[in-house]
Parts: C-alpha cells; structure tokens; sequence
C-alpha cells in the first residue's frame, strides 16, 4: 500500500475527509464483452456527513461501493483511487480489507431477509464481527452487543440475540444490520438501499436512526438509494448518478431547489408527493354507475401450529369485514402496509380466491354464485396487473402470445390475422415498439415488461382493472410513465379501477377515493384529498406523517406522528382494538371497531383520543 | 422435535404393513414357486413339502401366520431354499457385513464428496474447478461392475498388494477396493451437487454481508456457507445411505464378501418367499428411519424448518 502518498494528503485537505474516492472505473468481464458499469466516478464524505448517492437501477451506484471495498464479484475489477482516512485501499489485499471492513466501514444492504445469515442466531452473526476486530470472546462481546440492539431500539434484546433471521420482522432486521455494522463504531457508514424492501413507517424509524448515527457518533454515511424522498430527509450532499457516471453534485438545498441538469428534475419530478395541490381528483361519485358493490368480506386461512404429539390448526384472518363499492371511471386507492391483507382482498374480489363470508356483486349479480362457466365470462370485464412483471409473465411465451391469450379464450372468432392486428394496436397504445413482438420477457426492462402486463390485461377493454402493487417494482421514472399510462387508458376506456399499494404518494396520486387498511380492517375511507390532508385515523396519520416528502425544506420541518407499541400479531383477537386500548382494558370487546361517517363520503373506524394512542 | 420423531415413527407402521402385504400378494403373483424345477417332483412329495412350510394353508392364512410370527416373535420364518436356515440367519449374518463396508462407503463418498465440491467452489473457474468437475464427471458415468473387475486386475494380479475377494472379519485389506468400488460413482455426484450449491451460496447476500463484516475466508466457508451447501447434498445422501448400507450384488460377487446383496437377487430368482420378504421388510423399515434422519437433518441445517 502507499503510505507515503496518503499523509501528503491529509494535509492537504482542509475538511477531513473520511472517505474519498477518485476517478474510480469499474468493469465487468461477461460473455458480451467487457461491460463498463462505473465511468470515472470521483466523490468525498467528510467526518458526520451523509452523502447520498442517487440514481435509477444499473446506474452503477452499488457497485461504486462494493468496488472500493474488493467485495466485487470475480468477473469484476476495478481502477482508480480510493481512500479512507487519507490510506488507499483500492484492491488492496484480502487481509488488509478485512482489517477495515466492519471495522473502519460498515455496510447495510437492501433486503435484511437475504442479508443476514439464515442458520446463524442473531447474537453469533454479531459476536462474530467483535470476535474478528476486537479478539473479544463471546462471553465479552455480549454486553457490547445487547447495548447497541437497545440503541437501536430492539425491544426485549437479550432474547433477540437466541434468534434466527426468519423470526424477526423486516423492520427489526434491519435494526439488526445496523447495530452490526455500528459494533465497532465505523468511521464511515455505507447503506445500500437499506430502507426500499421497508414499509413506510419502519423506513421513517430506520432513517431516524441513521440520522441518530451521524449525529450522536459522528458517522460518516454513504446513501445509496433510488428515493429522493429519503434523500431529503437525511442527506446533506447529493451526487446523483446516471448509467455509471456522475451527472450532478451539490448540497440537497441547491439539487432539490435549483437544479441544473435535466435528469436530476426529470427524477424530482418523476416522484409523486403527497403534498402536492395537483392531486385533487374530479371525480364525482353520485353521477356514475356503481359497478362492484363489496359487502362485509372475511377471509380465513388455516395456519399451523406446531408442538404436541398432534398438529393443531389455527385461523388466521386475513381480511376482517371489509366493505366498498366502486363506481363506472372511478380509482378506488387501497393503500396498508405488507401482510395487511390488501391483495388477499383484491384476489378476492376477482374470485381467485375463496372468500369465508361476505358478498362481492359485479353490476348486481353475486359473482360467488356463479357457476364456472358464467364466473369465466364474467371474468372478461375484470382483469389484473400483477406487482412483479417479470414473475407474472410466462417465461417460456413471447410477449405477443401472453397479450394474445385472452383473445385466444374470450374471442375465438378472431383469425390469426386479426389477433395479430389487436395485438399490435394494443402494444402501439401501451408504448410498446412493434419490433419488440417476438422477444421473451427476460429480453425485456421491468417498465417493458409492466406494460405487457398491462396491454394483456386491456386487450379485452375489461370495465375494471385490479393493480396490486403494479408500479410498486419499477424505477421512479418509469414508475411515473406506467402511472401516466394508466390513467389514459382509464380515461380512454372509461374503466374502473382498484389500485392497490403501499406508497401512499402513488395512491395519492392515481386515486379518486382512498381506503386505509390496517391488520385486515378498514380504518379509514375517503376523498383521496381529505384522506392526504385531514386524515382522521391516527393509523392513517402515522402513515402519512412517515412518507418523505421530496423536498428538503418542507421534510426536515415535519413533525413524524409515531404510534405507541409495536405492530400486533394477525393471529392475536385483540389486534382488531389495536386503536380503542380502552375499550379492550374495559372488556366490552363484543363489536369491533365500527366505521363512522365525519363528513361526506368519509369514514373513519372508531378509536381512542389521537393523543393517547401516539408515542 | 421428541414428539414429531414419534409422530414419525407412528405414521410409518402403516406404511410397512402396506409394504409387507404389497410384496406378499406380488410374490405369490410370480408364476413358480420354491419348489418348481426341471424335473417335476411326485405330487404327494411336493404336497408334503408345501404342508411343511404351510403353503397348502389359504393366503390370508399364511400372511396372518407370517405378521403373527413378526410381530410375536420376531421371526421371519425360515428359508424355503437353503436347508436348515432361518431368515433371521441370513440376515444377522449378512447385515454385519452389508452394513460395515456400506457405512464406510457412505463416509467416504460424502467426506470425499463434500470436500471435493466445497474445494471446487472456493477455487471457480480455475484449473482446480476444472479438474474437479471433469472427475466427478468421470467419476459418475464410471459403471461400478467395471471398477471392480478393474481394481482386482490391478492391485490383486499386477501388484498382488490386496486380496482379491473375501471378507475375513471384515480386515481393512479386504474392505478397501470393495470401498472404492461402491463409492466412486457416489464421489462423483456429491461433488457436482456440493459444487454448485456452494457456488449459490458463495453468490449470497448473506456472504456478501459476512465478507463486508471483514471475516476471514476460513470463517466464511465454514460458519457461513457449509450448512447451506449440505441442504441440496442432504436430499441426495438419503437414498444414498439406503442402497449403500444394504449392500450391493456385485460387490458381493465380486468381492465374494457374503454380503445381504447376493441373497436378495438370488431369493427372488428362486422364489425364496421368506428371505425375499425379510429383506424387503429390512429395506422398507431402513428407508423410513434414513427419511425421518433426512428431515430431521434438515431442520438441524436450517433453523427456518420447524419440525
């Protein structure tokens, strides 16, 4: 290593900077040839700094970091500098990098799932890194590693050290990640996307903690992520990266507010804000057609429950009594955080799935009582966008024959010819080239792939379209075209539509009214701008509240609404009084919550006093 | 896991009923029996013999008596065919053998196996992965019956090193080409199989994460890669362990070790009803016990099985 070159340096520089890398390439050695992923990319994070590091997938923005600390994969390699604390390290040894990582650099990564060893217990994957760097024995590291789970607020953490990934939330793993990766107090903190797999309320507690980090120990932190909402809530720089290069740098005040480059506002823009004034939906429900009426809808699965000589079965109720209608051109927004039950329920409201009780009537008739030829026809006028596009298509068909399919099985007087025409026109109108008609779904991007699945579930001109968490996968940008293609084809066909996700700006964004879902109930109902603006529910303004907005000087003014306790287990009866503890601790527990109406066409379910249920 | 392995073993009593009267019926089926042969032998002598061994008595008779005696006594009558034997002879004298060259052809072939795949995978596309890959492929297209011929040429007739067949209490000289022969193949699977599980594994998150927590490589393999290589190996060991431990025709022949092997084939040629249903029953009961320690070492490779 150049020791020499370094101390020069630091002289040198007048801010310390913890963290430098300069000119750095990246390339990639695959079968196509060598594929360049990072374009000279030069940035600094100085001492209790965040910098965030933006752009879209295959920007080259993870590998910039993997490269500099060698965990590139084989075919990879890199040239360039970098340097921490004034030593180069760029492909330096294997010994000389384990001497820092972990210990001078922590990394948190994306999905805490897939990132943490699955057979290993939590409290050894920690002691593991203590043992490496400090040559501290179990019995020593304990401590230290119970103290940093509770700085990371994990409730009950000497329990948590005997567990396994799988039992932990999302929420509570990443926390894991980061007491890890905090153990031997860092110098220089990289994230990786460590709040995209997350739900919004857990992202907004991770994101504090982070911030938590910076400030209380001086932790230099590399941002990475795709989210300009997360970068106005943490970051003090930004470098926002574009196909391996770097296309903007500055502080967040200047990119989020003055912006000088096309793309950085292409991607400002591309988000969708909950604040925003444009979101007022025209729609006027008492002129339409009411065209799916959903009446007290209960779905049970069976769980397992193991121990004992004999295996017991426990219900599991996924949807709780749930009730809407929708009319002719109106988007009903379902918005709720993972395992609420949402896409249990839209599943179904399309029949593909049995319902324990409950009526679901498409334009008055009962669809549970038709038999399975008239519920196919039927079927014809309801059709659905899947999340993952890439999943949801047939590997093994081009993309021409999936959008062909439901002509092939509701229009069997088409000639080839003609199928060929509606496909074409319909991939035309999805913004899908002609040239694209033979290829498979792996040869195609996320956002092409989303609008096949789009152009297959309109080539019939259904009355109704079930998005579950269709835009949910997909990069901002693309994100904001497929959202703008939807509802011109609302507009066009004149459909209704359910549009289901977690991101409450999207939902805000595409829907006329809103429904909150908490724990398989609703909880709250309403205009989509009433629901945004003057949430009733404290569940709906805790979620609201946990939503960055992109803009650095309203965020960082915003007050978070936090709920008091941790999210209950489905299976506890109790979760359904999760916001009337009062009513639950005087034991008249016979009715749930009910729905109450505040004001026109809003409802909210009953609960305690705002304040008493807020942490 | 006390209660789910007797839930196991609860569950699988029908399962070797079912077996037992399966291969019962399925015998009887085969045109012959026992006593068939060239030359056609006096009806009343035939007859005496049938009354001898109770095969004048009706079917279900005879299968009644046969469970009765099973679970009664534990006897499984005697051999129809070699005078004067039991078959719980033949079986406590050929299993000891079965069972010792089977066991250490099963050690061998996972220790040889795993090491091999694990080697392989640390080492991916070099010269070590490449030669790795292309035994194992030798290894496993290498036909047992040729190998043991093969190794008798070489170290019986050219070297004259090891004896050429026996077993002699079971004496390492005359376990080891038996050894050799019966793993080669397995060594060849297990290392392909341990290879690309390891190289799945080594492409991890997880090892990505151990790798930024700046462990070493040594610590990586064994803590954090190992056991989920061995899940997909595991599978495979199973069936593995069954057919080994139950010995083998030809390396009874071969080797003439006087292993359960050569009795199998031979009883079903001669319609030796009651070896052929002994052996069968120790078959099915070994391959209940090898499932039910398949599932369990799953649940002790991944934490995420709940037993």
């Amino acid at each position: 290593m150049v020791y020499v070159m370094h101390s020069t340096r630091k002289i040198a520089n007048p801010v310390m900077s913890v963290f430098t890398i300069e000119n750095l390439r990246v390339t990639f050695d695959t079968t196509d040839g060598v594929v360049e992923a990072v374009k000279d990319i030069s940035l600094n994070v100085a001492e209790g700094e965040c910098l965030g590091i933006v752009g879209e997938s295959g920007s080259g923005k993870s590998q910039t970091f993997l490269a500099a600390l060698g965990l590139l994969a084989v075919n990879g390699s890199a040239s360039g500098s970098v340097r921490l604390c004034g030593q180069e390290i760029l492909n330096a040894s294997r010994i000389d990098l384990n001497q820092l990582r972990g210990n001078d650099v922590g990394m948190i990564f994306q999905d805490p799932l897939t990132a943490l060893t699955p057979h290993l217990r939590i409290g050894q994957q920690m002691a593991e890194v203590l043992k490496a760097h400090r040559g501290m024995s179990n019995r020593q590291s304990r401590q230290l590693c119970l103290a940093w789970l509770d700085r990371v607020r994990i409730p009950d953490a000497a329990a948590r050290l005997k567990q396994y990934p799988h039992e932990l939330s999302g929420g509570m793993r990443q926390r894991v990640m980061i007491a890890m990766a905090m153990l031997c107090e860092p110098k220089l903190l990289i994230a990786d996307e460590p709040t995209t797999a997350l739900d919004v309320t857990v992202q907004a507690d991770i994101l504090d903690l982070m911030s938590e980090m910076q400030h209380q120990h001086g932790t230099a932190i590399a941002l990475v992520t795709h989210d300009m909402g997360v970068v106005a809530r943490l970051c003090d720089r930004v470098q926002v990266m574009r196909s391996g290069e770097c296309v903007e740098r500055g502080s967040v005040e200047q990119i989020f507010a003055a912006s000088q480059n096309a793309y950085t506002r292409s991607l400002l823009e591309a988000m969708p804000r909950l604040d925003s004034e444009l979101n007022r939906s025209s729609f006027k429900a008492g002129a339409a057609k009411q065209v799916l009426d959903v009446q007290d809808i209960k779905i049970d699965f069976a769980v397992k429950s193991s121990g004992g000589l004999f295996a017991r079965r426990t219900l599991l109720r996924a949807v709780d009594g749930v009730s809407f209608d929708l009319h002719e051109g109106e988007t009903l927004g379902i918005v709720g955080e993972s395992g609420c039950g949402k896409s249990t329920l839209a599943r179904a409201v399309l029949q593909l799935l049995k319902t324990t009780s409950g009526n679901v009537a498409w334009l008055g008739t009962n669809l549970q009582q038709l038999d399975k030829q008239a519920l196919k026809a039927a079927r014809r006028d309801m059709q659905i966008v899947f999340q993952d596009p890439f999943a949801s298509l047939d590997p093994r068909m081009t993309i021409a024959d999936s959008i062909a399919e439901p002509l092939r099985t509701y229009r069997s007087e088409l000639s080839r010819r003609e199928i060929r025409q509606c496909v074409g026109d319909m991939m035309q109108r999805v913004g899908l080239e002609p040239q694209l008609i033979n290829r498979y779904p792996h040869e195609l991007s996320g956002g092409q792939n989303q609008r096949v699945g789009i152009a297959r579930a309109m080539i019939n001109r259904p009355r109704m379209i079930v998005c579950d968490e269709a835009v949910s996968a997909l990069d901002v940008s693309v994100q904001a075209q497929i959202m703008d293609l939807l509802k011109d084809l609302q507009a066009e066909y004149g459909l209704s539509m359910l549009f289901i996700s977690h991101d409450l700006s999207v939902v805000g964004e595409m829907s006329d009214r809103i429904m909150v879902i908490y724990m398989g109930r609703v909880v709250e109902l309403g205009r989509s701008e009433v629901i945004c603006q003057h949430p009733g529910h404290p569940y709906t303004q805790a979620l609201i509240s946990a939503v960055p907005i992109p803009d650095p000087r309203v965020e960082r003014n915003r007050e978070r609404i936090r709920l008091a306790g941790e999210l209950p287990s489905a299976i506890d009866p109790d979760s359904a009084f999760r916001f009337l503890p009062s009513r639950l601790s005087a034991k008249v527990i016979g009715d749930p919550p009910q729905l109450q109406q505040v004001g026109e066409g809003h409802f909210v379910a009953e609960h305690d006093p705002v304040d008493s249920l807020l942490a | 896991m006390l209660a789910y392995t007797i839930r196991r073993l609860a569950g699988s009593i029908p399962t070797i009923l079912v077996l037992i009267v399966a291969s019962f019926f399925l015998m009887r089926l085969a045109p012959g029996g026992p006593f068939t042969s060239e030359r056609p032998l006096p009806p009343e002598v035939l007859a005496n013999i049938e009354a001898r061994y109770g095969l004048d008595q009706p079917l279900w008779k005879q299968l009644w008596d046969y469970l009765l005696n099973i679970i009664l006594r534990f006897d499984f009558g005697p051999s129809l065919v070699f005078k004067d034997r039991d078959v719980s002879d033949i079986i406590s004298q050929g299993l000891p053998i079965t069972l010792t060259y089977g066991l250490l052809t099963f050690v061998v072939a996972t220790v040889v196996g795993v090491s091999l795949g694990v080697y392989a995978a640390m080492h991916h596309n070099t010269w070590v992965d490449y030669l790795a890959v292309s035994l194992g492929i030798f290894a496993q297209s290498l036909p047992n019956f040729i190998m043991g011929p093969v190794l008798i040429l070489i170290f019986t007739l050219w070297l004259g090193w090891l004896p050429g067949g026996g077993w002699n209490g079971g004496q390492w000289p005359y376990l080891i080409m038996p050894v050799i022969a019966l793993s080669t193949s397995y060594i060849g699977s297990i290392t392909r199989i341990t290879r690309s599980a390891m190289l799945e594994v080594l492409n991890s998150n997880y090892v990505r994460t151990a790798r930024a927590k700046g462990l070493s490589e040594r610590s990586i393999i064994w803590r954090h890669t190992l056991k989920p290589t061995l899940l997909p190996v595991v599978s495979y060991l199973g069936p593995v362990f069954v057919y080994v431990v139950t010995g083998s025709v030809f390396v009874d022949i071969y080797f003439s070790t006087g292993g359960l092997g050569q009795y199998f084939v031979s009883a079903a040629l001669t319609r030796d009803y009651s070896v052929l249903l002994g052996i069968t029953i120790l078959y099915g009961v070994l391959t209940v016990i090898v499932n039910l320690l398949t599932d369990l070492a799953y649940a002790w490779l991944d934490p995420k099985i709940r037993l």
